[in-house]
């Protein structure tokens, strides 16, 4: 009986067949996926990374819900042309805490892995109400809407509750604070500030669409966009720390 | 039946436990939504509760009135000693396969001109290009291609099996619940409700949904299976039944997620930053793998066959090309994180089955094409061949492109820019789309029993769109190429050449060409749609024809 005829029997038995195609392809995903969360070296450890404050997990559910991933990669990669252009390539620690990542595979726009501190708050605001009006070149739609749009805040502590849930060390006095901490976040000269910043250090905190009596959803992307890629101190970085 | 004559008095008619279960399970998911709507943190989310209130509502009397309108005794399996198939479902799916089609392909060309004319995006948060994107995305692959999958696996499984569609409101709560999930999913799209994945965007509950419409496709699809007369599966059920097996899982791994609350549409992946690349990409490269090539290729594996009178060219090579291509496939996703974060071990594994790959894709390709053999001059002949016979040119083609750019130096220009859309329209224009239109032109004729309308409207069908095709993949091969190389030059003093956005300009022209070709492949796919609603109105046959969405049973 040849080989050939012995494939019979898988071709005459349906469940055969069905256990055969789940072991087949069961296989190239374990060998890939499963080591990723054992193996140390996969995501080295890098001081300056915490969870998103309140405003700029709000801020980055914004990017989400838009799909800004599907323009903006934040993914830079080791490559001349990119660390010259964007910054120091991205560490797998600065996505850590991210969900859904937003690496992104698509540049119709620039990367944005490091755009926080590049361009002032009243620069965002503008180029949020209308691109054209700071790039003329730019191809991206108007969000004229997230300045007048206020942010709708009433839950964000089940959002944070979700993520410690997760495993992102969210203590139980930053979710019972986190609405508290978007006002904070989002007024300028808060008293409160440096309380805030014990939680998350180098946090932003001031207004940042320019219109101090509301909150909108602009602050909140404006906010996240702000620190993109500045929790971590690359003057003191090591890059040769982790090798083994 | 063999005792259909037997009792001569009508028989008692009773509720079967499968209408009865179905009947009950829906009133009390219209309860729920109800609870849901009331209580939805969210304007948006609340809407989606009370679509799924009504058509839960919907779903109760249709399954009330069916119970009516039926007679008692269900349908038989076999009638004079011929398997009595269930061709409603199909019919259904089919149409809805045209429709999307249609409604997917203008999104796009809507889309491709948002980025040559950004006024088009008319500061309307609606139809911003980031929610319109996945709206095409998942409107021709979801849409389009799932319906042309679902329509045609439960044609190809009863004819190869030679035996009755399994279940009885099963195949229709396949397709129907299928359909809902799309309207779902787009609406959530428009509505900003989306988890920003990549090709996994429907939020928890819309995956929920989906997770059961799957499992019940693949329980009709294996109960079928097992009820065939034939001793052996046709190649073409095992490429559909692993297509149908590797998404469930594939599902399932990406879109583990916990929502923020039952009364929140948002929610968070249990993955997070590399790991969530990973599976998603894993996700993302088999969602092309299995959806966009095992199913299609279960397709070709039927209607080439069937449409050129001649067997598989080798039944050797199809074995060998179905367990290589599946087992390799889903080793490829990392070549989608090359020079990320992503660790080197899993980037070069991903390369090298990606370069791997070739081979069983072209053994794919060789299978089909040669299935000609003896047959050549029907390529001059049948249109409707012919456009199968360039699909599988296409698959080739973009099969051979698509491990190229995986390995990690071309990767290394091509990622991020217009190279990949390209590439991925080549596939998806060229092999999916014309093997589809081509399974459409065959399976519609048949279904309704009436002779194709024109088959010269075929042949300008094919014209025209190969014109977009061509328009659309060289517009994007020369805009991809060129900005990933002005990306990375540099002035003789050593500073990078362009700014970002002189590169995006450069853009420009291309994308208008480019939309010129989407322009064409819609122009195209118009004229099918018109082709087949001739032929399905066509008065050469007898009975009603307003047959479109009508279930035929």
């Amino acid at each position: 009986m040849s080989l050939w005829q012995k494939h019979a029997i898988i071709e005459k038995n349906s469940i055969i067949l069905v256990i055969g195609i789940l072991i087949v392809v069961a296989i190239g995903g374990l060998v890939e996926i499963v080591p990723l969360f054992y193996l140390k070296n996969t995501i080295e450890k890098v001081d300056g990374v915490r969870p998103y404050t309140p405003l700029e997990l709000a801020g980055r559910n914004i990017y989400v819900r838009e799909g800004c991933y599907l323009c903006h990669s934040q993914m830079i990669r080791p490559l001349r042309d990119e660390v010259e252009r964007y910054g120091h390539y991205s560490l797998a620690a600065e996505s850590m805490y991210d969900r859904p990542f937003q690496w992104g595979s698509k540049r119709t726009g620039p990367d944005l892995a490091r755009v926080g501190g590049k361009y002032s708050d009243d620069w965002h605001r503008d180029h949020l109400r209308n691109p054209r009006s700071v790039v003329p070149g730019s191809v991206m739609p108007d969000y004229s809407w997230l300045a007048s749009t206020d942010l709708d805040y009433v839950h964000i502590d089940r959002d944070l509750k979700t993520q410690a849930e997760l495993g992102v060390p969210y203590t139980n006095e930053m979710i019972a604070d986190a609405q508290k901490d978007i006002v904070i976040q989002a007024t300028t000269d808060s008293p409160d500030a440096a309380d805030l910043a014990k939680r998350y250090p180098k946090v932003n905190v001031r207004d940042f669409d320019g219109d101090p009596k509301r909150i909108t959803e602009a602050d909140a992307l404006i906010a996240y966009l702000q620190m993109l890629g500045t929790e971590v101190d690359f003057k003191l970085y090591d890059d040769k720390a982790n090798i083994r | 039946m063999a005792n259909a004559l037997a009792p001569q008095e009508t028989p008692q008619k009773t509720m079967t436990v499968g209408e009865g279960g179905l009947a009950l399970t829906f009133v009390a998911l219209a309860l729920l939504s109800i609870v849901i709507a009331a209580k939805a943190y969210t304007p948006e989310y609340a809407f989606h509760a009370y679509l799924f209130t009504a058509a839960s509502i919907a779903a109760v009397f249709a399954i009330i009135n069916r119970y009516y309108e039926r007679p008692a005794e269900p349908p038989p399996l076999t009638i004079d000693g011929k398997p009595n198939y269930n061709m409603g479902p199909v019919k259904f799916a089919s149409v809805a396969a045209v429709f999307w089609g249609i409604a997917g392909f203008t999104i796009g060309l809507y889309i491709a001109c948002e980025l040559a004319f950004p006024f088009l995006n008319l500061d309307l948060p609606w139809i911003t290009f980031g929610r319109l994107r996945p709206l095409h995305t998942s409107a021709v692959i979801f849409a389009f291609g799932g319906n042309a999958l679902i329509a045609t696996s439960f044609y190809v499984v009863q004819r190869t099996c030679r035996a009755r569609l399994a279940g009885d409101l099963a195949p229709w709560f396949v397709v129907l619940g299928y359909n809902f999930f799309i309207v779902i999913a787009g609406t959530g799209y428009l509505l900003g409700i989306t988890q920003s994945k990549e090709y996994a965007e429907p939020e928890w509950y819309s995956d929920l949904f989906l997770t059961v419409v799957w499992v019940t496709y693949f329980l009709v699809y294996l109960a079928t299976i097992m009820r065939r007369t034939e001793p052996h599966i046709y190649v073409a059920n095992w490429f559909y039944l692993a297509f149908i097996i590797t998404i469930a899982v594939l599902h399932l791994g990406n879109n583990a997620a916990i929502p923020v609350s039952l009364f929140s549409s948002k929610s968070y992946i249990v993955w997070s930053g590399v790991q969530d690349a990973m599976v998603q990409w894993w996700y993302g490269h088999n969602a092309v793998g299995f959806f966009l090539t095992a199913g299609f290729l279960g397709m070709m594996y039927y209607f080439i066959p069937k449409r050129a009178e001649r067997p598989v060219y080798s039944y050797r090579l199809s074995i060998i090309h179905f367990w290589a291509l599946i087992f390799i496939y889903i080793w490829a996703g990392p070549h989608h994180l090359h020079y990320t974060a992503l660790p080197d071990w899993a980037q070069t594994l991903g390369m090298t089955f990606s370069i791997i790959l070739w081979m069983p894709s072209w053994g794919g390709m060789i299978n089909g094409i040669m299935t000609l053999s003896g047959a050549w001059d029907k390529l001059r002949t049948d249109p409707v061949l012919r456009m199968m016979v360039v699909a599988v040119a296409f698959y080739g083609m973009s099969t051979f492109e698509g491990p190229m750019m995986s390995v990690k130096i071309v990767n290394s220009l091509s990622h991020y820019t217009d190279w990949t859309i390209g590439h991925v329209h080549s596939g998806a224009l060229g092999w999916v789309g014309y093997i589809t239109f081509g399974a459409l032109y065959c399976v519609i004729p048949w279904l309704w029993n009436r002779p194709l309308y024109s088959l010269k409207l075929v042949n300008w069908h094919f014209w025209i769109s190969t014109i977009g095709i061509v328009l659309y993949i060289t517009s994007m091969w020369v805009s991809g190429i060129l900005q990933g190389l002005m990306w990375r030059a540099y002035t003789s003093l050593g500073f990078l050449e362009y700014s970002f956005v002189e590169t995006v300009e450069a853009m420009h022209p291309f994308y208008v060409i480019r939309a010129l070709g989407g322009f064409l492949f819609l122009c195209g796919a118009l004229l099918m749609a018109f082709n087949l609603w001739k032929t399905v109105n066509s008065t050469e046959a007898e009975a009603p024809a307003r047959a479109a969405l009508a279930p035929a049973e």
